[in-house]
């Protein structure tokens, strides 16, 4: 690793740490930014006893001024402590740690789709040009604009509902079962992501195609097959790996539709519920775990472009 | 999400007087675009008449609920059916469109206004100005548009508003990065330095050159961004979070259109997921045809 590599990476974590710094200030803000007073913005619907009142009082330190309340916030925080959800009585951490594997498996689920699926369309379609290549085009560009909630839709009245090949709702126990009843949430998750993939791993063949590397080597007698995997494909996981991170975000997000839609007890529709039923502590954790997930991905990205283009780790990030 | 892959070419040379095509020549330019081109053209052309004239054109009340015609299916009376309520689905359709327009609208009108304003300060002022918008720009992508709004919704309440402005925010950065880069480009053209030695001030050169020069490309992503703004929105309408539920709006639609789905009846959410998708098609198809339109008049 040279020492411009190590100063970019540094950069990097600086930068993330900074980013969940205002993300967090920002979430903590909006408890003072929505209307009423903090108490009853907490409890909204709820009517507040003075112990109700005396608790979050506790926890939010309402009574410091609002900068030692944020800090002294962000302290419980980071030792794990995000409050009490209004609504399940029941810690925050406690309750997410809870959910969040059903909605990890759906999302590494999903990945693995999104991955196969829109590798396979942008290899075929910039290696077939003319027809495969249109209908693939015709395709993901058709895909790219279906919304999860649409794509839930249909995949629940045919295979569901019609055809009865899965189930219409829950998240099943243990490995096989859970599989099979995240098979559609999956998949309506997946759509979108895999025509988008689909388009960038297109692009980026095609860009290698007609350089003049492949040409030579072609040219010196290497199957093509070796071609296409060790100079065309190698060459554009760049952009491809890029694409792949950016879309863990969007990705949790989403589940937050799809969750809801299949009835799926995970962190996503966790989230619409406690917005639903105005449990703001919740939301406040779930915010930012996305975007702690968001940075971390990206971060990861980062970490792997010099081990797929070598010459990024010889100093040369200037792009 | 929004990271598509619009080509980052700059804007064209200034325009010579006279240059300026009249109509025919515009129809045929569009026409040359190709059939696919004209006919998404075409449907967003009439998705606005639509949304419009949706007064003159519904054959009922939206929200005119009959009880007793629950859930038909279409006929003569009802081209689209009826959905659970027994209103009917080709007027909450027409209707729907109102909103589902509106909304993304507003999005990507304040967001391209503000996108261009940032990116072309950033890109013209360079240095602390350009940092520091950057950065800021930065810090924006790390909150996925749908969840800026639903932090915006579990603070400030239900209804189109509140997501409606936080993905005003959300959608900003996008466009502000594009336009950064191409002013970049574009700032470094011979025909800037010519004016700046007649004299011209900045502003002016930015305002009634460098911005006219940007703008087709700029154009090309809000197209794309629409499509996007209208999905999400829609989406966030599904949620029970933008607009509310007795309106008539598509993502509500497809909301109230899942319980009559179990009963194996698919058009009340059938007939608005098709209308989200065409809109969002057809978006998609003029945002890379512009994008298209101006890659070929740079070579």
């Amino acid at each position: 690793m040279s020492r411009s590599l190590l100063r970019f990476l540094l950069g990097r974590v600086v930068g993330l740490v900074l980013v969940l710094l205002v993300t967090s200030f920002v979430v903590f803000s909006a408890v003072h930014l929505a209307p009423g007073d903090p108490v009853s913005f907490l409890m909204r619907g709820r009517p507040v006893t003075p112990e109700a009142r005396a608790a979050l009082t506790a926890q939010y330190h309402l009574d410091e001024p609002f900068l030692n309340q944020y800090f002294m916030w962000l302290g419980d925080v980071l030792g794990g402590d995000f409050g009490r959800s209004v609504q399940f009585r029941q810690d925050v951490g406690d309750l997410v740690a809870q959910k969040l594997p059903i909605t990890a498996f759906l999302v590494v689920y999903a990945m693995v789709l999104v991955t196969v699926v829109g590798l396979a369309l942008g290899i075929l379609s910039a290696l077939r040009p003319g027809l495969v290549d249109k209908l693939v085009l015709a395709w993901t560009g058709t895909s790219i604009a279906i919304p999860s909630y649409i794509a839930a839709t249909v995949l629940t009245s045919v295979f569901a509902v019609k055809l009865g090949w899965f189930p219409l709702y829950g998240a099943g126990e243990g490995f096989t079962d859970r599989l099979w009843h995240l098979t559609l949430p999956a998949v309506a998750l997946a759509l979108t992501f895999a025509g988008l993939l689909a388009r960038v791993t297109r692009s980026a063949m095609l860009d290698e195609l007609s350089r003049e590397h492949v040409e030579v080597a072609r040219s010196r007698g290497v199957p093509e097959g070796q071609v296409i995997v060790r100079h065309v494909l190698r060459n554009a996981l760049g952009p491809i790996v890029t694409v792949v991170g950016t879309m863990v975000a969007g990705m949790l997000v989403a589940t937050s539709i799809v969750e809801t839609a299949f009835s799926v007890k995970g962190v996503g529709s966790l989230l619409v519920n406690s917005v639903t039923v105005k449990d703001f502590p919740v939301v406040q954790a779930l915010t930012l775990l996305v975007v702690a997930a968001f940075l971390v991905a990206n971060l990861v990205v980062d970490l792997l472009q010099p081990l797929i283009d070598p010459r990024l780790a010889l100093g040369g990030d200037e792009k | 999400m929004t990271a598509s892959a619009t080509p980052l070419v700059p804007g064209g040379a200034p325009r010579l007087p006279g240059a300026r095509r009249g109509a025919p020549g515009r129809i045929r330019t569009l026409a040359a675009q190709g059939p696919l081109f004209t006919a998404a053209v075409v449907v967003l052309a009439l998705l606005v008449l639509l949304a419009v004239f949706a007064p003159l054109l519904a054959p009922y009340d939206p929200n005119a609920i009959n009880l007793k015609n629950s859930l038909a299916g279409s006929g003569p009376d009802h081209w689209l059916g009826t959905d659970q309520s027994g209103r009917d689905i080709l007027s909450r359709l027409l209707y729907g469109a109102r909103t589902g327009l509106l909304g993304p609208l507003a999005v990507v009108g304040v967001s391209t206004v503000l996108g261009i304003v940032m990116g072309v300060v950033a890109a013209w002022r360079g240095g602390w100005v350009d940092s520091l918008l950057s950065r800021s720009m930065d810090l924006l992508f790390a909150f996925p548009a749908m969840l800026l709004a639903i932090l915006c919704v579990a603070v400030f309440g239900t209804g189109l508003t509140a997501p409606v402005i936080a993905m005003m925010v959300a959608y900003t950065p996008y466009v502000g990065r594009l336009v950064r880069a191409i002013a970049r480009q574009e700032k470094s053209r011979p025909y800037i330095e010519s004016y700046r030695v007649q004299g011209w001030s900045g502003w002016s050169i930015c305002v009634r050159h460098l911005i006219p020069n940007i703008t087709p490309t700029v154009l090309a992503q809000s197209a794309i961004n629409f499509g996007y703004a209208l999905m999400e929105l829609a989406g966030l309408s599904f949620l029970g979070f933008g607009v509310q539920a007795p309106t008539a709006d598509w993502g509500v639609m497809v909301s109230e259109g899942q319980g009559p789905l179990l009963k194996d009846v698919m058009l009340p959410a059938l007939a608005p997921a098709t209308a989200i998708v065409i809109a969002v098609v057809a978006f998609g198809i003029v945002g890379e045809g512009l994008a298209d339109r101006v890659a070929k008049r740079e070579r």
